[in-house]
């Protein structure tokens, strides 16, 4: 299948690195990949196309010619608009100038409505109001008794006077329920109704009654992330026949890359406000249009990765390091200062996880220890200059003292060593303008991560006996380490 | 006369008499017969609403192929396949040109055994019904219990869905409108394998013929969830062979169908799809993809919330129905 986005421009940009200035070819080169991405993603077609020639007018002006590396400054502009797209800062629930705050929640069938009105009454609630549920979805079987359920869950009163499963009128029920939680103080009122298709001219007839009848101060369209090209018709569907405030995207907890968020806030021109991400009643949260972006685009959060690493590495040292590399006099006291100069940079695991392609291993990342890099920090801390300047005198007395003086085990110590003896190596390749051996993984890090990580280098790095597999294994590893392997000097290779 | 009674009678004699010998064969055509047919083209709308289909506009196929979920890499695919089609040809009008998408898709589709396996003669016949949320298992269930209640089977629901509010309520009002027996949770969160479990026993002891287990709905990446489906897998295997795994997709799913199906797949193997929700304007042209990879037949469609509406996925008009 499709590498990701990353892996595939860090391909297109190897042709462009060096050049002063991106030509109309190059742009139209890369504009592709970004294409193809997005339509991978599930952003629909028409928004594909108006969204690349907007990329394309940004990218051929002026601000791309002038900047140093116009390569990553074309990401820099698609992530931007992306941003812009999904809604640049994050808009807040509107509440209504008088108590109580109607809010109706609508959609296609199991967008996951009902679940996320249990969600938002219990936000609401954490919030210091006193939501009231309506039961107004009288069509599904039993959905009044899964909101009773949900009601009970988060302790918010659910108003259902009717059993539903085809019984009742949900537009009477939405319009009593105002009446009735303005009778029992409620603050926001939250009204579930029944899923419904956009092409139902019926079913929207009536969500837009249930509508007149409530006037709701927030008319939630809640999409599943999971939605394909049909988004657009839906959302027009839906902002044509009930009219709507802002959306909900549900099912974020799943590997869809939600293309679907971008089609509809660009259909609509209505904000996305909060997020569903998993089926506990507290997977609620506002929605962040830049990590959005950045899963659309499949890339981690590659843009905050580069900033910050600029922030963090200075040139200069990023020069030392890569003489030093290159001399071969890389010493475990440079692999210290290193490991501290990521660590400014924030949490390793955070730092994986803005990874490209760090989807595929978040359940690893999830196992990883940050406590292994103070262990290791500890093992070189006990070490004399001399050894740590060179690893070599390391004899077995010496690895006992340095165990005993970090609290760790003789193998420990042992693993380290032979760890950073690779990890020069490595490093010494790198500099020399070779590829690392570590797919996807930035060259100074791979050697820094713990021992489960250590294991799983190891089983990449075995090759298949098979011919075919294997020539396939290595064009993984190459595409993988392509882009870790631009600059010699820092860890990231980006300190240009 | 349809198999089921001829499978029911044998289940007797072999009480009577375990050794008696003989297989008798049986043909698909009985099944066919003895059950209500269903139309699938309801639900679809032409993919070509807004426009026109001519030579000049093959260029914008792989647009509207696209637009229908069907994905890049088979949309190009169906293009190339269509133009190299229309050349030897020398196809020319729009209706020719139709007639070669329709069959492209067609053929694409046409491949692997799209009959449920109510067959085998092993009553009773297990169906597991799995997908990610909120695609309508349930609803597919109520649909599917009515239809075989309607061809005088003696069917069995288990509520396994022990996780979502009130999805047991929602499955027991379906067995109530078919007229079928439920067999839910003894109590709230009860283990979704253990439900599996006596609903399956139950099928057996009752000797009914069909047995349908409403899973909860999860997501294709929650590598716990997709565990517990082997694990249900395992329970119903101590006592009945699983006659059809069907996963049900939400027709409005885009490319992540195809991951979808590759993880159901490759958790508990997956028998067959059943794609709902067409009566929408979504198409669902993402399960060409499924197909093409993972050779996994569409067996259902899903055409409405109505008891009747769904029918079983013919290619043919499916096809037809996309390009008309």
């Amino acid at each position: 299948m499709f590498g990701n986005l990353s892996d595939r421009l860090a391909e297109t940009f190897k042709a462009l690195r060096g050049k002063g200035r991106l030509s109309a070819a190059d742009i139209d080169g890369t504009l592709r990949e970004i294409r193809k991405a997005l339509l991978e993603a599930d952003v629909a077609l028409e928004v594909v196309k108006n969204f690349i020639s907007a990329i394309r007018d940004r990218a051929l002006g002026d601000e791309v010619s002038a900047s140093l590396n116009p390569a990553q400054q074309v990401v820099q502009i698609v992530n931007e608009e992306l941003i812009g797209i999904l809604g640049g800062e994050a808009r807040k629930l509107r509440y209504g100038k008088v108590s109580p705050t109607v809010i109706m929640l609508a959609g296609l069938q199991g967008s996951g409505k009902t679940t996320l009105a249990g969600k938002l009454a219990r936000w609401l609630k954490n919030e210091g109001e006193n939501p009231l549920l309506v039961a107004a979805d009288l069509q599904r079987p039993n959905a009044v008794d899964q909101l009773k359920v949900l009601g009970e869950k988060v302790s918010v009163e659910v108003y259902s006077p009717e059993v539903g499963s085809g019984v009742g009128d949900p537009v009477k029920v939405a319009k009593d329920s105002i009446a009735y939680a303005r009778s029992k103080g409620n603050t926001v009122v939250i009204v579930d109704t029944a899923g419904r298709l956009g092409v139902d001219q019926e079913m929207m007839q009536q969500a837009k009654e249930i509508r007149g009848a409530i006037k709701p101060d927030e008319t939630l369209f809640v999409i599943d992330a999971m939605l394909g090209q049909d988004a657009v018709n839906v959302a027009k569907a839906f902002e044509d026949g009930v009219g709507i405030s802002a959306v909900v995207l549900t099912k974020l907890d799943g590997d869809a890359r939600g293309g679907a968020a971008l089609s509809v806030a660009s259909v609509t021109g209505k904000p996305i406000i909060f997020s569903s991400t998993g089926e506990g009643l507290d997977a609620f949260e506002p929605f962040y249009p830049d990590r959005m972006a950045s899963r659309i685009l499949d890339m981690g959060d590659i843009l905050t990765l580069i900033e910050q690493a600029q922030k963090q590495f200075d040139e200069q040292s990023a020069l030392e390091m890569a003489e030093k590399l290159a001399k071969d006099s890389f010493t475990l006291e440079d692999f210290l200062d290193q490991m501290q100069q990521l660590r400014k940079m924030g949490s390793l695991k955070s730092m994986l996880a803005m990874m490209p392609g760090a989807g595929q291993m978040r359940a690893q990342l999830d196992n990883l220890d940050e406590k292994d890099i103070d262990r290791t920090e500890a093992i070189i801390r006990s070490m004399t200059p001399v050894e740590r300047n060179n690893p070599k005198v390391l004899n077995g007395s010496r690895r006992t003292r340095i165990a005993r003086g970090s609290g760790m085990s003789v193998t420990d110590v042992n693993s380290l060593v032979n760890r950073f003896e690779q990890a020069a190596k490595m490093m010494k390749t790198v500099a020399k303008g070779g590829t690392p051996q570590v797919p996807g993984m930035p060259a100074g890090i791979g050697s820094v991560v713990p021992r489960k990580k250590a294991k799983d280098k190891k089983k990449s790095g075995s090759k298949s006996g098979n011919p075919a597999k294997r020539a396939l294994q290595e064009q993984a590893k190459r595409d993988g380490g392509s882009l870790p392997a631009s600059g010699a000097g820092s860890a990231f290779g980006i300190g240009n | 006369m349809s198999n089921i009674f001829f499978w029911r009678k044998k289940r007797e004699e072999e009480k009577a008499d375990v050794n008696q010998e003989g297989s008798p064969s049986t043909t698909q055509d009985l099944v066919a017969a003895a059950l209500p047919k269903r139309n699938s083209r309801a639900g679809i709308r032409s993919i070509f609403s807004k426009i026109k289909f001519d030579l000049d506009s093959l260029e914008k196929l792989e647009e509207i192929l696209i637009q229908a979920d069907f994905g890049l890499t088979t949309a190009e695919a169906i293009v190339l396949e269509v133009k190299k089609l229309a050349k030897a040809q020398g196809a020319q009008s729009e209706v020719e040109l139709k007639v070669i998408l329709a069959g492209v898709i067609r053929d694409q589709l046409a491949t692997g055994n799209r009959e449920l396996n109510l067959t085998s003669g092993k009553l009773p016949y297990v169906i597991l019904v799995v997908g990610v949320n909120g695609v309508g298992k349930t609803t597919t269930i109520g649909k599917l219990a009515t239809w075989l209640m309607q061809a005088n089977m003696k069917v069995v629901l288990g509520a396994a869905d022990t996780f979502r509010a009130a999805a047991v309520d929602q499955l027991s009002t379906w067995a109530n409108r078919a007229g079928v027996k439920l067999v839910g949770p003894n109590s709230e969160g009860q283990d979704p394998a253990s439900v599996a479990f006596e609903a399956v026993e139950y099928a057996v002891k009752s000797e009914a013929d069909v047995v349908i287990i409403d899973t909860a709905g999860r997501l294709q990446n929650k590598t716990d969830l997709m565990d517990e489906l082997s694990k249900i897998r395992r329970v119903i295997e101590k006592q009945a062979e699983i006659a059809e795994v069907l996963l049900v997709l939400d027709a409005t799913t885009g490319q992540n169908g195809l991951v979808q199906a590759r993880a159901f797949a490759e958790a508990i193997s997956v028998t067959g799809i059943a794609l709902t929700k067409l009566d929408g304007s979504a198409k669902g042209g993402i399960v060409v993809a499924i197909q093409n990879e993972l050779s996994i037949p569409i067996k259902l469609v899903g055409t409405g919330e109505g008891v009747e509406d769904f029918a079983f996925f013919d290619p043919e008009e499916f096809a037809s129905g996309l390009v008309a």
